[in-house]
């Protein structure tokens, strides 16, 4: 076990680098213009863009390219040529409002996504099951910002029963930081448990089909005790794999939701930063999520091995 | 009302080019094995590592302001192929995963060992053997693929790092809207309204050919009769 977490730890280090590597390749290889010219932003003066070439080491071979921006990222040198801000504090700025929001969301469309594919499953082809298939389709088919608007414009600018954005911490006021980030959940949650209900919907209904079920029943099994033993603990996990996979993307910044509701998180930071073609911040907040997401996956990985004894721990499971 | 041209274009040319690049490489990989599967593979975990939201705006925002040259080709920041390039690229490990899957197992079967007893080259094999057995999987993973690569143009554009200027969407009207939303809300909800309804009905239309085309689900729509079949779509 010791040996395995730390073969899926070196194998994380590995994509991180192929990931990093990709990243620079997006932001200074790919596209066809100057790279100096375009990270100086759109008031950018000559003198601004030699010296950023200067800088960054633009006029020397990629790999030494390629070294000078990862010092600079790790070491907190990053500044927005745009908002002449650094950049890595503005991200641990954010830091505070998006894990609120995630986690938050997280639990909502954890909560309503297993509640609803358990009622679903179990009463397959029922009226509730279609009334959940038709909500869980439209909550997959919504534009995340859809949601976000109906929301505020209906429940904020309308009737100003909730305030329409902003963030407050958590320590300041308990009761203003849940009020801020209702809407936020909400949007955010409502996607996903379209998506989680479906997924666990059809896990359930493929375990229930399995000839363990059908022999816990015939030992004389209670029904509930089928389903929460036997049916709901196999089709969870698949469930645990898409949360670590989705809930590493969200923590990079769950960019629209922000967006819309001004949270000033990491996400609201990207969105700022696109409006104005910023390129160091979106740099770095690539990278950012990115880590999260590969952190999740060798968590998740972990977990399976933990769950899952068929998972054989010599080779990189999913 | 010209905006759902572009949605709609950019939604079924991404969904195009994955579904071609996801076969290609899944057949590749599915078929070779050995380190042809391992170089395919390996490239594939890491677009996988990456948040497709992240790396979508972050290859939006270098190319809009950059463009992109290919060899003698150029495409200036505004052209409508760059989105079309990166959505149809970022979801290409979505897809080609579970063909490669589903082409491991194909390839044991008899029918191909029956084809190379005739003398049927690797590309015969691939093309005439392994992609009609394919179809079905390709066919549900391309309508997916339309409602994946709309929603994420919508959100792209709604950004500003999708359609650019002289074109329009209805992600970019959505976008636009929304800097009005007190004053006029019905600016960007109703754009945002036609995104749900179209994608809706492609994810339905999909729902159904799945029904149609899996003969598993078929398998299970004779256990439990009549009942609506389940999707698994991460995404």
């Amino acid at each position: 076990m010791g040996r395995f977490v730390v073969r899926r730890l070196a194998g994380m280090v590995a994509v991180l680098f192929a990931v990093s590597v990709l990243t620079f390749l997006i932001f200074n290889v790919i596209p066809s213009s100057d790279p100096a010219q375009r990270m100086a932003g759109k008031n950018a003066t000559p003198r601004l863009v030699a010296n950023i070439t200067e800088e960054w080491g633009f006029d020397e071979s990629l790999p030494q390219q390629y070294l000078t921006m990862m010092e600079k990222i790790f070491s907190g040198e990053v500044i927005s040529y745009e908002g002449r801000e650094d950049v890595d504090e503005r991200i641990l700025e954010g830091v505070g409002p998006t894990f609120s929001l995630c986690i938050g969301a997280a639990v909502l469309w954890m909560f309503f996504g297993i509640l609803f594919g358990y009622l679903s499953a179990t009463r397959a082809g029922g009226l509730l099951d279609r009334v959940l298939t038709i909500v869980a389709v439209a909550g997959i088919s919504m534009p995340v910002f859809l949601i976000g608007e109906v929301l505020l414009v209906y429940l904020t600018y309308k009737t100003g029963i909730l305030p329409s954005g902003g963030y407050v911490e958590l320590a300041e006021s308990p009761l203003e930081w849940g009020e801020h980030l209702v809407l936020p959940w909400v949007t955010l949650a409502i996607v996903y448990v379209g998506i989680y209900s479906r997924v666990l919907r059809s896990n359930m209904l493929d375990a229930m089909n399995e000839d363990y079920v059908r022999t816990a029943r015939a030992k004389g099994l209670s029904e509930r005790r089928v389903m929460s033993r036997h049916v709901m603990r196999n089709s969870l996990v698949p469930i645990v794999t898409l949360f670590g996979l989705d809930f590493g993307a969200l923590l990079g910044g769950a960019i629209v939701v922000e967006a819309i509701f001004s949270l000033n998180g990491i996400g609201e930071y990207a969105y700022i930063s696109l409006i104005n073609t910023d390129l160091p911040p979106i740099m770095a907040i690539t990278l950012f999520g990115a880590f999260f997401v590969v952190l999740f996956n060798a968590l998740v990985d972990i977990a399976y091995a933990y769950l899952d004894p068929r998972v054989k721990l010599g080779e990189s499971a999913r | 009302m010209y905006g759902g041209r572009t949605s709609l274009l950019i939604g079924f040319a991404a969904a195009l080019l994955t579904t071609l690049l996801a076969t290609v490489l899944g057949l590749l990989a599915g078929y070779f094995r050995g380190w042809t599967d391992a170089v395919i593979s390996r490239a594939l975990d890491v677009v996988w590592a990456f948040p497709v939201t992240l790396l979508a705006i972050a290859l939006g925002l270098a190319l809009a302001v950059g463009g992109l040259s290919i060899g003698p080709l150029h495409l200036s920041g505004s052209s409508l192929w760059i989105p079309i390039l990166i959505i149809g690229t970022v979801y290409v490990p979505y897809m080609a995963r579970p063909i490669r899957g589903e082409v491991l197992s194909l390839r044991e079967k008899e029918f191909v060992e029956a084809a190379e007893a005739q003398g049927a080259g690797p590309l015969r094999v691939m093309f005439g053997e392994l992609l009609p057995n394919l179809w079905s999987t390709i066919i549900v993973f391309f309508t997916l693929g339309v409602a994946n690569s709309m929603l994420l143009e919508a959100m792209l554009s709604f950004l500003g790092v999708g359609v650019q200027a002289p074109e329009t969407s209805w992600g970019t009207m959505v976008g636009s809207g929304f800097q009005l939303i007190t004053s006029a809300p019905q600016l960007s909800l109703i754009p945002g309204a036609m995104i749900l309804l179209t994608v809706l009905s492609v994810n339905v239309f999909g729902d159904g050919l799945r029904d149609a085309l899996d003969p598993h689900s078929k398998l299970r729509l004779e256990v439990h009769a009549g009942m609506p079949e389940p999707e698994g779509t991460a995404v």
